[in-house]
């Protein structure tokens, strides 16, 4: 018990940022028509893509003799650059489609 | 020395929440993407040129360089080639990378920091299922994966979660290095059950509830770094995702519980009626 109230105090400051970003995100979606949907769940898709910082940080901190944490870093940053830039790019598609759409 | 790396994590956190925000209206939905893109952009760069750990800048640049290369290259091409229709299971395929991802970056922590931070392991466990649900989501929408369930699979579904609970519980007080393979194993196990029985045309939904298990898994790589820009953009993706997902039943007349067991009425298993 005493342990998991010093982990609190230590930790004060991202349990607040979680516990606001849930409701954040909760009120930022709010009322989306659902056309939009879809592009939605993409965008949100890319942003999830911020892993690709934890990556780096692995990656930049490797043993630079240490081979099998190299390849796990480098397939980290690969797999994380995959995300984040397919996923802006494939929004942005989307979005452009669904312009289109609209004019036509 | 003064550093502008707050900065950057910063703009990329206000970015990320008011690029969602231009996303959910139809007007300035592009620019959203785009504002969120930059945004992303700024916190990478920050990293990858100011990031200090007791003094010491990151290495291994040219290894970091060529992923970034090879991923940012294979990301546009394969984006920019992709079908118009085929676009769902792009998506589902790259939110697989992201749990992919995660769980690596577990991994790698776990190999020489040991098991101190549940963090580590939840992100290794989210991040795998996230990564294999994912990739059958991606078979099911190409048709390449049928829908399969046998009987009981609901029973075994939820003994299999019991099991991992369990073991990453047991992992933390006490320290079996090797566990932590079957636990990943497990959970990739558990990603493939969990959407294999759910039928091809409610994919969207399943990917927007991995959409934001992989949110959750990169705030859990937050607390690892104590990085506030992976905090705010996981969270605030776990939870405008489920958000989405509901949203997205709804849409379809249905409740996410509905989505998740219905096919088990459908398969005449006849234990449908339990859920």
């Amino acid at each position: 018990m005493e342990s998991l109230l010093t982990w609190i105090g230590d930790n004060q400051q991202m349990i607040y940022i979680v516990l606001l970003s849930i409701f954040l995100g909760v009120e930022v979606i709010g009322r989306v028509p659902s056309v939009l949907h879809t592009p939605l769940m993409s965008g949100a898709n890319a942003i999830h893509g911020v892993v690709i910082i934890g990556a780096i940080i692995v990656m930049g901190e490797a043993d630079p003799d240490n081979y099998s944490a190299l390849l796990l870093g480098f397939f980290a940053v690969l797999l994380g650059t995959l995300n984040v830039v397919g996923g802006f790019v494939v929004t942005d598609r989307m979005l452009e489609m669904f312009k289109h759409k609209k004019k036509g | 020395m003064v550093s502008l790396l707050p900065l950057c994590y910063i703009l990329g956190s206000v970015t990320f929440i008011v690029g969602l925000k231009m996303m959910s209206h139809p007007s300035t939905a592009r620019r959203g993407n785009l504002v969120a893109a930059s945004g992303m952009a700024v916190a990478i760069a920050g990293t990858l040129f100011l990031y200090r750990d007791g003094g010491k800048g990151l290495h291994n640049f040219g290894w970091i360089a060529s992923g970034l290369l090879a991923g940012g290259v294979l990301g546009v091409v394969a984006a920019r080639k992709v079908r118009m229709t085929a676009m769902p299971e792009m998506v589902s395929l790259f939110n697989g990378m992201g749990g992919a991802c995660a769980a690596l970056i577990s991994l790698s922590e776990f190999r020489h920091e040991g098991m101190a931070a549940p963090f580590t392991l939840a992100g290794l466990v989210i991040g795998s299922v996230s990564f294999a649900g994912s990739m059958v989501a991606w078979g099911k929408l190409n048709g390449s994966v049928r829908d399969f369930a046998f009987r009981g699979q609901h029973f075994v579904n939820i003994l299999l979660f019991l099991v991992l609970l369990g073991a990453s519980i047991y992992m933390g007080i006490a320290q079996v290095p090797l566990l932590i393979y079957g636990i990943t194993a497990g959970a990739l196990v558990y990603g493939v059950l969990f959407v294999l029985p759910i039928g091809g045309a409610d994919m969207p939904v399943v990917i927007s509830l991995l959409n934001s298990f992989t949110g959750v898994a990169a705030a859990c790589g937050g607390f690892l770094y104590h990085n506030p820009v992976m905090l705010t953009g996981g969270i605030l993706v776990g939870s405008a995702g489920t958000i989405l997902t509901i949203l997205m039943c709804k849409a379809m007349n249905r409740s996410l519980l509905n989505v998740l067991i219905g096919s088990f009425g459908g398969s005449g298993s006849g234990s449908g009626g339990a859920g």
